[in-house]
C-alpha cells in the first residue's frame, strides 16, 4: 500500500509545498544552519568565523562585485532551470553540462562565420544554441523511451562525448583559430552585430552586466507559466507524480519524455550565451566548464521553484564572487565550496523539518480548534 | 461489554482514548476498543470514520496524538511496524504489497530473512515452515508457486500467511473482502475460523454487513471518528448496523424499468490481448454495449478483466475491432479515446485514477485535461477546474476538508467518490465501471448507484465489472462471465441467483 503520506523524495524535489510563512522559514533555517557549520570549520581551519563572513559580505557587496554576482547568477540560473525542468518529471538530465558546452562551440562557431543585422544575428546564435542544446539532450531522451536507457546513465556517457566531440571540433582544422596575442585557440570571434551589450545599471561602477539578463528572467517566467498554467506542464507534473496515473490520463508518456529532454537541453544550450555574447565573444578552451553540475545543486537549492531558483543562483554566485576576497586574507577560498555544499544539505534537512512542523503545527491548531468550542471544518465524516 | 464479565482472560487488543488528528481533521477521537482473545472482530462505519487510521495506528504506521493501547495487557507505544511485529500484529492492507515477479516463498522471507548465522538465507527451513503454517490452517499455498500466476484469493492467503510467518497472533485485515467474489469470501472466511481455533485474534474491516454478521464474534462502530456502539453479532440485522453507521436503510442495488436502446455506443470485436510471454490473456472477446445499457462482466479477479478493459482505454496493445458509435478507434490513443466520451473508474485508484500527491482541484484535471471547464485552449482554467471540483464534492458527497488538500489525505471511500464524480462529469457516452463502490460504505454506494442509473437513463453506456455479484445483478441489463479471458457465458440478470452467478464464475456451469 502506498503510504498516504508524501515521500521524502516528494518534498526534497519540491512537489510538495509548504504553505504562507512557513515557505519562507526553511530558506532561513537553513542559511542559518548552514552558517553555523561553516563557522565550525572556520574555526577548526583557524579562522575567525565572524570577520571572515564580514569581510566575504564587505567584499561581495561592492558595486563591482555585485555586477560580477548578477552575471554569474545569470548563467547559474539558465542552468538551474534546465535541470529542474527534468527534474519536474523525474527525469533527472545530469547532461546539462555537455548540452551547453557543445551549444556554446557551436553557436560561436555559427555566431562567428556570418554577418546578419544585428537583431538577426543575435536571434541566430540563441537558436543554434537551444537547438544544439536539445538535440544533443534528445539522444538521451529517445534512449530511454526506444531502448529503456536510463537517462541518468546516457547523459553521463554523453557528456564525455561531448567533451571530446569539443576538444575534436576546437581545432585549427576545424572551427578554430588562434586567438590574437596568446597560445589560446578558439572560434572565429563574433562579429559586433552578434553581440549584446552589457547595461551599466549598478550605481557606483563603470562594470557592466550581462544584457542576457534579461534572458534569464524570461526563461524563469516561461518555466513558470508553462508549468503551472498550461496543459502540458500539468502533463509533465502528472508524469512526474505518477506514470500509470498520467498514462490512464492519456498522456503519452514516451512523447513527453522526449519532449522534456528537448525543452531542458534547449534551456541548457541558452547557459553559455551570456557568456559568450556578452564577454568573450569566441568559445575558446578557457571558456567556463562545469557550469552544469552547479545547475543541479541550485536546482535543488531553489526547490525546482523559478523563484526559489533565482534566490539559489544569487546565493550562490554571491558566494563564488566574495571568494576571491579570502585569498588576501589569506584564508582558503575552498573554504567556499564547503558552503555551498553545506548550503545544499541544510536546505535539503531544513526543509524536511518544517514539513514536520507544518503537520504537528496543523494537529495543535484542529485540537485548540477543538477544545474551544469552534468545530473544526471536518470532523471525521461530518454528516 | 457483556463477555468481559465471563471471559477471564485479558483482552488481546485494548485501545483507550486514542485521538489521532490530521490537518483539518480529527480522524480518530477518543477511541475506546477492546478484542477479546481468540474473536474475530469486525470493525465497521462510513467512509471516512477512522478506521484505517486506527488500524493504522495498532499496527505502528501511525502514532497517536493521545490514549493507549494495549496488548494483552501490557502497555505498548509502537514506533514503528517492526515494532507491532515483535508485539505479535500482523496487518495485511488492502492492496496487497506482494512482487509479482518472485516466488512465494521469496516473497514471505524477504525482508524477514532470520539475521543470525550469517549471510545465506536457509530456503529449505523456510519452505519446511511455509508449507507447515499453511498446513496447520489450511492456507493450500504452494511456497514455489509464482506470485504472478495466482488469483487474488490465493495472493491474499500469501499475505495472510507472510503475517503469521513473522509470528503475528492478532492479526489485522483493512477490507479483505472488497476485492474478493463470494466464494472466495467463504474459503477466506473458512481460514479465518480456522486461525481462530488456534487461538489467534483477527480484526478486520469491511463494508459488507452481511459478511460482517456471518464471521465475527464482536462488532464495534466507528462513526466520524470515535467508537459508537459495540454490537452482538447475533443480536442485530444488517438493517440495524446500517442504522448504527450512517442513520440511513440498506441500499439495494435494483435496476426497476429498462431505458437499453437500440443504438450501439460500444461494439468490440474479437479483441484478444497478449502478455509478453505471449499467453493470451484476453481471448476474442466480443460484445455490444447499446445506448442505456448497462452491460455487466461477472468473472473471479485475474481473468482477464483489467487487460479486457485496458485494451478499451487504448493503454495496452490489443487485436481486435473497438467501435464507439459509427468510427472505429482501435488505433487511436488513450487521450482521444476520452476526448471521444469514454469514461473511466480504473480498479486500482491510486495507481491509475489519482495523482495523491496533488489537490483535489488538479485531481480534478486529470484525465479530463483537454476539455472543458478545466482549460480554455492550451491554457489551464484554474478557476474552472476548481469551481467544478467544488460540485462533485458537494453532489457525490466527497468528505474533506476543502480542495485544496492531497487526494492522499482523503479516506478510500472518499477518494473513490471524487474518481466517479469527475468520470461522470462531462457526459461520457460510455463509462467504464471498473469496481465503481469499491470500498464505499452502504451509503456512498447507494448514491453512487443513483447516480449510474440516472445517467444510464439519459442514455450513457456503461461496461460494470465488479466483485459484488448483487451490485452485477442489480444494475446489469445484460451479464456475461469472463473466465481465463473469455467470455463463456450468458446470464440473465432477471433470473440469476448470486449461487449461480458464483459457480458461472468459476467454471461449474461452463458445460451448460
Ligand atoms: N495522511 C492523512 N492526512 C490527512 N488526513 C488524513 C490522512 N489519512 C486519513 N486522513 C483523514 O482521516 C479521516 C479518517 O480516514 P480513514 O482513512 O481512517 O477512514 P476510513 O474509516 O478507513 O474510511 P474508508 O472506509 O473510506 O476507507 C478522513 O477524514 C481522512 O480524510
Ligand atoms: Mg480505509
Amino acid at each position: 500500500m502506498k503510504s498516504a503520506e508524501s515521500s521524502f523524495a516528494d518534498r526534497l524535489l519540491g512537489r510538495v509545498r509548504l504553505t504562507g510563512l512557513l515557505s519562507l522559514a526553511a530558506p532561513l533555517l537553513a542559511i542559518v544552519f548552514a552558517g553555523l557549520i561553516t563557522s565550525v570549520v572556520l574555526l577548526v581551519s583557524g579562522d575567525p568565523p565572524l570577520e571572515t563572513l564580514g569581510v566575504m559580505a564587505d567584499y561581495g557587496t561592492q558595486p563591482r562585485s555585485i555586477v560580477l554576482m548578477l552575471n554569474y547568477a545569470t548563467t547559474y540560473y539558465l542552468s538551474a532551470v534546465a535541470v529542474a525542468i527534468g527534474f519536474r518529471m523525474n527525469l533527472f538530465n545530469i547532461g546539462v553540462d555537455g548540452q551547453y558546452r557543445l551549444a556554446a562551440l557551436v553557436a560561436a562557431a555559427v555566431g562567428g562565420a556570418v554577418t546578419l543585422p544585428a537583431p538577426l544575428h543575435i536571434a541566430l546564435i540563441l537558436l543554434v544554441a537551444m537547438l544544439v542544446g536539445a538535440g544533443w539532450a534528445s539522444i538521451a531522451g529517445l534512449l530511454k523511451v526506444k531502448r529503456g536507457v536510463s537517462e541518468v546513465i546516457s547523459t553521463i556517457m554523453l557528456n564525455a562525448i561531448a567533451t571530446a566531440l569539443g576538444a575534436w571540433l576546437l581545432n585549427k582544422e576545424r572551427l578554430a583559430v588562434e586567438v590574437a596575442g596568446s597560445n589560446n585557440i578558439g572560434t572565429k570571434p563574433i562579429p559586433e552585430s552578434g553581440r549584446v551589450a552589457g547595461m551599466a545599471i549598478i550605481p557606483g561602477t563603470e562594470a557592466k552586466v550581462f544584457g542576457l539578463i534579461i534572458l534569464a528572467v524570461v526563461v524563469g517566467v516561461g518555466y513558470h507559466v508553462l508549468l503551472s498554467r498550461t496543459r502540458f506542464g500539468f502533463d509533465l507534473r502528472a508524469t512526474g507524480r505518477s506514470e500509470s496515473a498520467a498514462v490512464a490520463s492519456g498522456v503519452n508518456v514516451k512523447k513527453m519524455v522526449v519532449t522534456a529532454m528537448i525543452l531542458s537541453g534547449a534551456a541548457a544550450g541558452l547557459i553559455g550565451m551570456p557568456q559568450l555574447l556578452g564577454s568573450s565573444y569566441s568559445y575558446s578552451l578557457d571558456f567556463p566548464t562545469g557550469l552544469g553540475f552547479t545547475g543541479i545543486a541550485i536546482a535543488l537549492l531553489g526547490r525546482n521553484h523559478p523563484v526559489g531558483i533565482a534566490f539559489g543562483a544569487l546565493l550562490w554566485a554571491f558566494l563564488d564572487t566574495s571568494s576571491s576576497i579570502l585569498q588576501l586574507h589569506e584564508i582558503s577560498p575552498e573554504i567556499v565550496a564547503i558552503m555551498q555544499g553545506t548550503i545544499v544539505l541544510s536546505v535539503i534537512i531544513a526543509y524536511e523539518l518544517v514539513h514536520r512542523y507544518q503537520i504537528t503545527a496543523e494537529q495543535r491548531r484542529v485540537s485548540k480548534e477543538l477544545a474551544g468550542g469552534t468545530p473544526p471544518r471536518v470532523e471525521g465524516a461530518s454528516a | 461489554m457483556e463477555e468481559a464479565v465471563i471471559s477471564t482472560s485479558t483482552p488481546a487488543v485494548e485501545l483507550a482514548g486514542i485521538t489521532k488528528r490530521f490537518p483539518g481533521v480529527v480522524a480518530n477521537r477518543d477511541i475506546a476498543l477492546a478484542v477479546e482473545q481468540g474473536h474475530v472482530h469486525a470493525i465497521v462505519g462510513e467512509n471516512g470514520a477512522g478506521k484505517s487510521t486506527l488500524m493504522k495506528i495498532l499496527y505502528g504506521m501511525q502514532r497517536p496524538d493521545e490514549g493507549e493501547i494495549r496488548v494483552n495487557g501490557a502497555a505498548v507505544a509502537f514506533r514503528s511496524p517492526s515494532d507491532a511485529i515483535s508485539a505479535g500484529i500482523g496487518m495485511v492492507h488492502q492492496h496487497f504489497m506482494l512482487a509479482d515477479n518472485l516466488t512465494v516463498l521469496e516473497n514471505v522471507v524477504l525482508g524477514s530473512e532470520p539475521r543470525k548465522g550469517g549471510i545465506a538465507i536457509d530456503f529449505g527451513a523456510a519452505r519446511k515452515k511455509i508449507k507447515q503454517i499453511s498446513d496447520t490452517y489450511s492456507l493450500g499455498v504452494d511456497p514455489d508457486a509464482l506470485v504472478e500466476d495466482l488469483g487474488v484469493g490465493a495472493r491474499q492467503r500469501v499475505e495472510i500467511l507472510k503475517v503469521l510467518y513473522r509470528g503475528a497472533r492478532i492479526l489485522i485485515l483493512d477490507e479483505p473482502t472488497a476485492v474478493l467474489v463470494p466464494h472466495e469470501v467463504d474459503e477466506l472466511f473458512g481460514n479465518l475460523r480456522e486461525l481462530v481455533r488456534e487461538g489467534l485474534t483477527i480484526i478486520f474491516i469491511s463494508h459488507k454487513l452481511d459478511e460482517v454478521l456471518s464471521v465475527a464474534d464482536a462488532i464495534t462502530v466507528i462513526r466520524r471518528g470515535t467508537t459508537v456502539a459495540s454490537v452482538d453479532p447475533k443480536a442485530v440485522t444488517a438493517r440495524q448496523l446500517a442504522e448504527l453507521m450512517v442513520g440511513s436503510e440498506l441500499p439495494s442495488p435494483e435496476t426497476r424499468e429498462s431505458t437499453v436502446t437500440d443504438v450501439v455506443a460500444l461494439s468490440v470485436r474479437n479483441l484478444s490481448v497478449h502478455s509478453p510471454d505471449e499467453r493470451c490473456i484476453v481471448d476474442g472477446v466480443t460484445f455490444d454495449i447499446r445506448k442505456g445499457e448497462v452491460l455487466g462482466i461477472a468473472g473471479v479477479e485475474g481473468n482477464g478483466q483489467a487487460e479486457l478493459v485496458e485494451a478499451i482505454m487504448g493503454m495496452r496493445p490489443a487485436e481486435g475491432e473497438i467501435r464507439l458509435g459509427e468510427e472505429d478507434i482501435s488505433a487511436w490513443s488513450t487521450l482521444r479515446r476520452r476526448e471521444a466520451g469514454v469514461g473511466y473508474i480504473p480498479e486500482d485508484r491510486h495507481r491509475h485514477g489519482l495523482l495523491l500527491e496533488a489537490p483535489l482541484w488538479e485531481n480534478r484535471i486529470l484525465g479530463h485535461q483537454t476539455r472543458r471547464p478545466n482549460v480554455k485552449g492550451p491554457w489551464i482554467d484554474r478557476a474552472g477546474a476548481r469551481a467544478d471540483t467544488r460540485r462533485i464534492v458537494e453532489q457525490y458527497d466527497v468528505r474533506t476538508p476543502g480542495i485544496d488538500v492531497d487526494a492522499a489525505a482523503l479516506s478510500g471511500g472518499n477518494q473513490q467518490k471524487l474518481i466517479v464524480g469527475r468520470e461522470m462529469s462531462g457526459d461520457p457516452v460510455f463509462l467504464i465501471a471498473s469496481h465503481p463502490t469499491r470500498g464505499v460504505d452502504v451509503g456512498a454506494q447507494a448514491a453512487i448507484w443513483d447516480h449510474l442509473r440516472a445517467a444510464r437513463a439519459a442514455g450513457l453506456a456503461v461496461l460494470l465489472i465488479s466483485a459484488d455479484l448483487d451490485e452485477l445483478i442489480g444494475l446489469s441489463d445484460t451479464l456475461k462471465v469472463i473466465l481465463r479471458g473469455r467470455i463463456v457465458a450468458d446470464v440473465d440478470p432477471q433470473n440469476v441467483t448470486p449461487e449461480q452467478l458464483g459457480s458461472a464464475m468459476t467454471g461449474a456451469g461452463e458445460a451448460a
